[in-house]
């Protein structure tokens, strides 16, 4: 008997709403990624200035002699600085095959052949990145400005600050941004995601680069908008009502940022298509 | 965000012959890559059941699939499918349409289950559904023993069947299966066609089945629409297109055929060349009963002894045939 006569039956149950597409591709993903066991190793290691800071709140909390080290508002902008590293290396590792796995393995018109559209298929591969990486950069800020709650045993300290909590909120969410959007584009560019890496790595040193050389050369650190790590650092510290690093106008700061998440939605849209036409 | 029909199963599939309706309708549709039209004034009504696109390479047959799926912006023209404008409700129609495409794909790093019932979540089948629907549907395609493997480890032939399966896992209404036998040894390519036959005969799943082969439209389609130089050449059912008027005969001679091909063509014959040295001479009703006898019972043959008389061309083998889809391809593509 033909394996086929075993049956094919039509289906008879639910159908979830269109537009809900997104959440089974950020769930596969997220699922593929944290059954990696070097990632959940690379995950743990960023949360490593975390409990350093942690330590520091509660000493700081607890010894008088160790008040010099009760946490300023600039203590979370700092933390969210040294986190940056984390932020690059997370990017590269959960985004660079995230579009370009799916060109090598013409995956692009298996998705766009299904009840979702292209902007369903990028947020879904989107909201993958965005949420490792709000996961080591929003989420341990947060905890915190919980810990220092819990230490100091009153919410003085965040009643005083208030302004960090948007503060924390929006710098996360413009570095996540920033770099989530980046790298899908890079992403949408190759079929190789080492390639993608690379080309990620070499764009943020490669910028900076060309930054401090014309810093260099002029004296003036007012270009410092070739830079997105650096655009985004003034940024930073705008939000963070610090005073600003660079000669560098915090709206253009802002518009750099911008105009790459802006320019890497325009590739994504160009570039994820359920058919490559060569003419 | 569009809402679909929910909590309720999907009406069955109609049959075939009781539904005149075309599952695809196509009205003007022009397609254009740079300079080149892919597609050129499309109109055609694919009927339910299974329906052939065959074409040589380059027709059109793909670039027609793609652009019913949305995937190409046609420069003109019209299209529905299952009674939906494909422009307006480009996702409705994904979610009751499968699509086996022509390439190998997959989605890296799964094994041959979880895709499947990843392409059921992604049409909207709740997962423990979908998941029980790719065992299924594995089993169905004769997978359900590699169902565990990884996908990077498949022969051609068994990303074919995964291709076919994921197509199916969320019961679609029509089906888009692009050159389902590429690369397919005969014996895998017996058993696809053997599934697609199933699928539209006895499963009541209408589709659209493009390929350049024609013994794999003739055996698996009941109609067909002949695409060639992007636009349709022929169209209808096969065996009315087979039984036209007239008469195919095999005829082999001694010596260089195409001297006699050309007399023959000369007379008003449509015949060809096959890779055997046979030519098969289509001899209609008119030509067949001029200047013959009313009482011959085979004057096409008379006439072709006549002809090669005539051209003192020697007649090794003469026989009446069975016309053949690819008599009606020949002379849809304008090969005769």
């Amino acid at each position: 008997m033909p394996i086929h006569d075993q049956g094919y039956r039509r289906y008879g149950g639910t159908r979830a709403a269109v537009g809900r597409a997104w959440q089974v591709i950020a769930g596969a993903g997220i699922r593929s990624i944290i059954s990696k066991r070097a990632f959940i190793a690379l995950m743990l290691f960023a949360w490593a200035p975390f409990l350093v800071r942690a330590v520091q709140i509660y000493v700081s909390a607890n010894f008088q002699q160790a008040a010099f080290l009760a946490p300023k508002g600039e203590t979370f902008r700092e933390f969210l600085d040294q986190q940056g590293v984390f932020v690059f290396f997370v990017t590269i590792w959960v985004g660079a095959g995230l579009i370009a796995n799916d060109r090598r393995a013409n995956a692009l018109q298996l998705y766009l052949s299904k009840p979702l559209t292209a902007a369903e298929y990028i947020a879904g591969k989107m909201a993958i990145l965005f949420l490792f990486l709000a996961f080591v950069t929003w989420a341990p800020a947060m905890g915190l400005l919980l810990v220092q709650a819990i230490f100091a045993g009153s919410f003085a300290f965040i009643r005083n600050n208030a302004y960090l909590l948007p503060a924390i909120t929006l710098f996360s969410l413009a570095q996540v941004l920033l770099a989530s959007s980046t790298m899908l584009a890079l992403s949408s560019l190759s079929k190789s995601s080492r390639f993608v890496g690379i080309m990620y790595a070499g764009l943020m040193f490669f910028t900076a680069a060309l930054f401090q050389a014309l810093r260099g050369i002029t004296g003036s650190s007012g270009f410092a908008w070739l830079s997105p790590g650096d655009a985004l650092e003034q940024l930073g510290d705008v939000i963070f009502r610090l005073e600003p690093r660079y000669d560098l106008s915090p709206a253009i700061a802002a518009l750099t940022v911008v105009v790459l998440i802006a320019g890497s939605g325009g590739i994504l849209a160009r570039r994820v298509k359920g058919v490559e036409i060569v003419t | 965000m569009l809402e679909m029909a929910h909590d309720a199963s999907p009406p069955a599939a109609p049959d075939a012959s009781l539904v005149t309706d075309p599952v695809v309708q196509c009205d003007q549709l022009s397609v254009r890559y740079g300079k080149n039209w892919a597609l050129k004034d499309v109109s055609a009504a694919f009927r339910p059941g299974a329906v052939g696109l065959l074409g040589p390479n380059g027709a059109g047959k793909s670039t027609l699939i793609k652009t019913l799926l949305g995937f190409v912006t046609p420069d003109k023209g019209t299209m529905r499918v299952l009674g939906l404008d494909v422009a307006a409700s480009p996702l409705e129609i994904r979610a009751r349409v499968g699509y086996m495409p022509e390439s190998d794909s997959h989605i890296p790093g799964m094994n041959a289950v979880s895709f499947v019932a990843y392409c059921g979540q992604l049409c909207g089948l709740p997962p423990a559904d979908a998941m029980q629907r790719a065992h299924e549907v594995l089993y169905y395609v004769g997978l359900g023993e590699a169902r565990y493997r990884n996908l990077e480890t498949y022969s051609t032939g068994m990303k074919q069947r995964i291709k076919l399966a994921q197509a199916l896992v969320h019961d679609p209404d029509l089906l888009f299966l692009d050159e389902p036998t590429n690369g397919m040894d005969p014996k895998g390519r017996d058993e696809m066609l053997e599934l697609i036959r199933d699928l539209a005969h006895h499963k009541n799943v209408n589709l659209i089945l493009s390929s350049h082969l024609l013994p794999d439209v003739e055996y698996t389609c009941d109609h067909v629409v002949v695409v060639d130089k992007g636009a349709v050449a022929t169209a209808g059912p096969i065996q009315a297109l087979k039984g036209t008027r007239g008469r195919v005969y095999e005829l082999r001679i001694k010596g260089d055929p195409s001297a006699f091909i050309g007399v023959l063509r000369q007379e008003g014959f449509d015949c060809h060349d096959t890779d055997e040295d046979v030519i098969r001479v289509f001899v209609t009703q008119m030509a067949r009963t001029d200047g013959a006898p009313v009482h011959d019972p085979d004057p096409g043959a008379r006439m072709l002894f006549r002809l090669a008389a005539r051209e003192r061309v020697q007649v090794r083998h003469l026989r009446p045939s069975v016309p053949t889809l690819e008599d009606v391809f020949a002379r849809a593509v304008g090969e005769v």
